[in-house]
């Protein structure tokens, strides 16, 4: 990690050096693009959040014990001048033990305190955006700073609960690779978090970073002024670069019987059922309504998904735009999150049994920031809850660009149907039926233009595609089971999430053959990758939005 | 006997053969001390039949300890032009290949009893945790070595995650 680190570190300066050229001729100003604040945001200067950061983060619960206690106090304070007396109020007693005034004073003094502790716990609560990270720096005794390196961005988090929402501010969630490594920005006003977070694309993008190198090979000046920043920020997003402020359309639907219905039939409410079964036979067997009560705790969970699953899938959205894939979704919380291009490091497409008659699929990913959000973290895995074969395919192009061409599309269709020997597919031999009982005609790998296809299972279907140039590495191995059959196991290792891709039970000559073809494919894969700085490399037109064929006008 | 999952025209570098003194130490050890646990409740209990568990147990661990010369011998490593392929296992046999602009980075670890040999166990670690690239049993000086190569590598063909 540390030669890595250092390595970064050098590519940042020799960066910054080329900023610094670009600086001195910032050239008249190009029609503003950013919206000014976002701009002010994004400037590397030190800011301080949305003001009513204090009481959306917590403050909320503390004006409601004052207000409890308000309450009392003023109900004492009329029993005192009125009489009655019901003897159990807790300032009744403390003024008969003598300690109402010290107590009074006690509770000013922490009120004022937490009122000065929010208000500074404000005022050092700052962040920055640079061209190479971000950094938020927090706490009153025990201070914390947290820097994200804008190349590693795995995605941009917007959500507003719905306390948030009144008050029109929005958390701003960057996530960098790793386990709970997120720079959380909470809260800033709504309409500042989209811009800024396009703003932070934008330098994520490398846009900068490529044009510098540009222009400091043609020209090389010495070190710049400072004080011109924002022109140059003007200046540097080309028209082509705009962001197109108004929301992206989506190019999924998921309309509300289908989503209804895709949570019906999902394993969950098939669990529900069979408990519900076991104990109607419980009680109707023993006789006793005490099985109602050892079931409670699991119908309870139960329904609980279900209904977080409904409302987290309304008013889903999912579209291409400039710096990547946008996925938002909930009704009165809502989430809205940007992936970059080349962050997703595995994508599976799998059909509940249920499913198959309405010919329903699920797409789920593997990212490589663990959302730390308890919100986010189911949700963020799940990048389509519903969706039959077209809304399918738009998806996958959307996350896999490389295979929007017919042969593609001709193996991914083969990945989800039926499978049989005669597709492209390498399948299991049939002695592996013992192992695979009713999947061995399915259970196949094979390579689509670059990404690895897995495809497994008969009665739960799924297919299993990681992007080679962000696989990890590739294992083979076996035991003394199968290695008496013949037959071996591959593994295509990934950043940790959902989605496991193995597969087992298959020959070991074809295993060996794909374990190398594999290996030969990651590395070139990966030499041609650019996507850490997505548009600053070879790829200097997003394909993402290219590939795209625009959704037809659907009911 | 059938043929083995293995790499064809593969020319694996081997570990020491040392490494299988400290891997067959390490087992008795294990095993020792799983027995006389093991054991505590037929002293206890003064149950005689429960006496199989400790003994089975033992038995286990002596046939692990007779393989482990040819466990040693199976582990190999291979530095190609793009990637590290590591293979181990007898009877779970297991070969990963990791391009080397994958790497996080690299570990040296040496146990006690890998001290008093003189060997390093060099850990190879990328983003995804089931790689588990453990390459045990290397001279120190080759370890070294390894990890500058591997680093030098690393370096050269840098990608992203």
């Amino acid at each position: 990690m540390s030669d890595q680190r250092e390595h970064d570190e050098h590519e940042s300066q020799h960066e910054s050096q080329h900023d610094d050229s670009v600086e001195v001729e910032s050239a008249p100003l190009a029609a503003p693009i950013l919206p000014e604040q976002a701009r002010r945001l994004a400037d590397g200067e030190w800011h301080r959040l949305h003001p009513a950061t204090p009481f959306l983060r917590g403050g909320i619960a503390f004006l409601a014990i004052i207000g409890v206690i308000i309450v009392n106090a003023r109900d004492f304070f009329l029993e005192m001048l009125f009489g009655g007396d019901n003897g159990f109020e807790p300032f009744d007693r403390l003024a008969r033990a003598g300690f109402l005034l010290p107590v009074i004073l006690l509770v000013l003094l922490v009120l004022i305190l937490s009122v000065a502790g929010f208000y500074f716990s404000w005022r050092m609560h700052t962040f920055r955006i640079t061209d190479e990270l971000v950094e938020v720096r927090s706490g009153i005794l025990f201070r914390t700073n947290r820097r994200g390196r804008l190349d590693r961005i795995q995605g941009i988090n917007i959500s507003r609960p719905l306390l948030a929402r009144l008050f029109g501010a929005a958390k701003l969630e960057v996530n960098v690779a790793g386990q709970d490594a997120n720079v959380e920005l909470a809260y800033l006003g709504s309409k500042g978090a989209d811009d800024l977070r396009v703003a932070i694309l934008q330098l994520a993008s490398g846009t900068r970073a490529a044009e510098a190198a540009e222009v400091a090979g043609v020209e090389s000046s010495e070190a710049g002024v400072a004080g011109i920043v924002e022109k140059r920020v003007n200046e540097l997003f080309a028209p082509e670069l705009d962001p197109n402020i108004a929301p992206p359309e989506s190019i999924v639907r998921i309309r509300l019987p289908r989503l209804i219905g895709s949570i019906v039939f999902s394993e969950a409410t098939v669990i529900a059922i069979l408990v519900a079964i076991g104990i109607i036979v419980m009680i109707s067997v023993t006789g006793r309504y005490l099985w109602l009560i050892a079931f409670l705790p699991g119908v309870l969970g139960l329904g609980g998904y279900l209904v977080s699953r409904l409302t987290r899938s309304l008013r889903y959205s999912i579209a291409a735009t400039e710096n990547g894939i946008r996925v938002g979704y909930g009704l009165l919380s809502t989430t809205n999150e940007t992936l970059p291009p080349g962050r997703i490091h595995a994508v599976e497409v799998s059909q509940p049994l249920l499913w198959r008659p309405a010919g329903w699929w699920e797409i789920k990913i593997n990212t490589a920031s663990q959302a730390s959000s308890s919100s986010g973290a189911t949700a963020k895995t799940t990048l389509l809850p519903v969706g039959d074969m077209d809304d399918v395919h738009r998806v996958l192009q959307l996350v896999l660009p490389s295979l929007a061409n017919d042969e593609s599309r001709e193996l991914l269709e083969a990945g989800l149907a039926a499978g049989a020997h005669d597709d492209a597919y390498v399948t299991s031999p049939k002695r592996a039926r013992v192992l695979r009982w009713f999947s061995w005609r399915r259970n196949g790998f094979v390579l689509i233009s670059d990404a690895v296809a897995l495809r497994k299972g008969a009665i739960w279907r799924s297919l299993v595609l990681v992007p080679q140039a962000r696989m990890q590495s590739v294992s083979m191995q076996e035991g003394p089971l199968l290695r008496r059959m013949g037959l071996a196991e591959l593994r295509v290792h990934t950043v940790a999430g959902p989605i496991s891709a193995t597969i087992g039970a298959m020959d070991r000559e074809d295993v060996i053959e794909f374990f190398e073809q594999v290996g030969r494919a990651a590395v070139v894969s990966a030499g041609a990758d650019t996507s850490h700085r997505w548009r600053s490399g070879s790829v200097a037109q997003n394909p993402t939005i290219a590939s795209i064929d625009q959704p037809e006008a659907r009911d | 006997m059938t043929e083995r999952l293995d790499l064809h025209d593969a020319e694996w570098r081997r570990i020491s053969t040392k490494y299988a003194v400290v891997e067959a130490v390490g087992l008795l050890i294990m095993g020792v001390i799983l027995s006389a646990a093991t054991s505590i409740p037929t002293f206890v209990t003064g149950i005689q039949w429960l006496v199989a568990i400790p003994i089975s147990l033992g038995i286990i661990f002596l046939i692990n300890i007779a393989l482990t010369p040819r466990r040693v011998r199976a582990i190999g490593y291979m530095l190609r032009e793009d990637d590290l392929v590591f293979r181990r296992g007898l009877m779970f046999r297991r070969v990963v290949a990791v391009p080397y602009g994958r790497m996080q980075l690299v570990d040296i670890n040496r146990g006690p009893l890998d001290r008093a040999v003189g060997l390093s166990e060099l850990k190879f670690v990328t983003a995804a945790a089931s790689t588990g690239v453990v390459i045990p049993g290397l001279p120190e000086q080759d370890a070294e070595e390894l990890r500058d190569t591997l680093v030098a590598l690393a370096e050269s063909r840098r990608a992203g995650l």
